[in-house]
């Protein structure tokens, strides 16, 4: 279960964070996870009060805002979901689709005080 | 505990005893996962970090009121702001990463990945392709396990020197365990390096060590699916060496549907079929591994 090494990652960019923007609390993270990507929401969120306990994101909400897979279509010359990394198009069943989303794994904002 | 390598619950073994590492120093900055300096690493080293890139504001530090969104403070309201970070929840390993593969290009070493489930055969097809060559290439590996250093022992065994990471709880290498390593192995221009991750088919897919290339190991009393059931590892790496072959008239494998699930899962994956205790398939390997690591700069030249 490597979220837990992904929560503590998240930690250590919290902290970066602390000493540049200077705050003394964290009450909510924002994550952004793909939902094709190795990350699993439930996971993450499982872990996530035992990694931050003592830290300086203990107390924290955890929000996370899935991204849903999708690729471009050669084929179709437009953007289609995606439901697997290696699915084919939805639409013309073209194999070769290139993903554009549902691999993120980002910190994207923070509330603090 | 250092967060970040795990100090404290890994261990580096240099030695076939397994006893952790004393006496060299090595030169990193990482962050701690708590603001007071609390950790206690369980080796006794040196450790030169940056102490000046630690942050070490305490919870005992000024309180200062002007520092929110306002500049100044209102009694009864509340400072709280939306910070915008927007950064890769990976982008410390990857940051380690890029260290060690400048350092391995700087060194003209050529290093693979060798990611698989437990059981796939990846200690006995290392032990097979350092006795086939060691005479051609100064060879060394990092060991990834749990627990114990039996798998360090073998490569031992053949004279490769090899490091032996435990990762205590953790189920896979970080960049930072294997800069750790690399520290522990004096590495000379055109060596080969192998770095035999923890055995889990999920885990080490995410997190780049600063390789050349992941080779993923199956083995085929595994099930043909499995590309397609684990596509994030498939996916990460540039070669799968199909492996056990000598079993395959055993079994009711179906090599070419295995094939095209990993072809399926990367495109644009190379698969090779062989076999570590017969040796069959290996020598193609051995021309996979020649072709890619001479276009590595030697140092020495």
């Amino acid at each position: 279960m490597h979220e837990v090494s992904l929560v503590e990652s998240v930690v250590a960019l919290v902290e970066d964070e602390r000493r540049k923007q200077g705050f003394s609390r964290v009450r909510t993270i924002r994550l952004k996870v793909g939902t094709l990507g190795h990350a699993e929401p439930e996971a993450l969120r499982f872990c996530f009060d035992a990694v931050t306990s003592g830290t300086i994101a203990d107390g924290a909400r955890l929000e996370i805002e899935t991204v849903p897979g999708a690729g471009w279509c050669s084929r179709c010359h437009q953007t289609v979901p995606l439901e697997e990394r290696f699915a084919s198009c939805p639409l013309c069943g073209n194999v070769h689709v290139r993903m554009t989303a549902g691999d993120e794994l980002r910190v994207a904002e923070m509330e603090v005080e | 505990m250092c967060t970040i390598c795990g100090c404290g619950t890994s261990v580096i073994a240099e030695h076939a005893n397994s006893e952790q590492h004393g006496g060299t120093a090595h030169d990193h900055d990482h962050p701690h996962r708590r603001a007071h300096h609390d950790h206690d690493h369980a080796h006794n080293h040196p450790h030169p970090h940056k102490h000046d890139d630690h942050h070490h504001e305490r919870a005992d530090g000024p309180i200062d009121f002007g520092k929110g969104r306002a500049g100044m403070h209102v009694a009864g309201m509340s400072q709280e702001r939306t910070i915008s970070v927007e950064r890769d929840i990976l982008s410390k390993n990857d940051a380690f990463a890029a260290t060690n593969r400048s350092r391995l290009q700087n060194a003209g070493v050529f290093a693979l990945n060798l990611v698989s489930s437990p059981g796939s055969g990846k200690t006995s097809l290392l032990v097979r392709a350092i006795t086939d060559l060691k005479e051609k290439w100064p060879i060394a590996v990092i060991e990834g396990d749990q627990q114990t250093s039996r798998d360090a022992d073998r490569i031992r065994a053949t004279g490769a020197p090899a490091v032996q990471i435990n990762t205590g709880k953790r189920c896979h290498l970080d960049a930072h365990m294997v800069g750790h390593a690399l520290d522990h192995l004096s590495l000379r221009s055109g060596s080969l390096l192998f770095v035999e991750n923890v055995g889990n088919l999920v885990c080490p897919a995410a997190f780049d060590l600063g390789e050349a290339h992941k080779v993923v190991v199956l083995s085929v009393t595994e099930g043909e699916d499995k590309p397609l059931k684990y596509p994030d590892m498939f996916a990460a790496a540039d070669l799968m060496l199909l492996n056990k072959s000598d079993l395959l008239p055993h079994l009711d494998f179906d090599v070419s549907a295995c094939l095209a699930a990993a072809e399926r899962a990367n495109p644009r994956i190379r698969s090779l079929t062989v076999s570590a205790r017969t040796g069959e398939g290996l020598a193609a390997f051995y021309s996979w591994i020649e072709e890619r690591a001479s276009v590595v700069p030697d140092s020495a030249s």
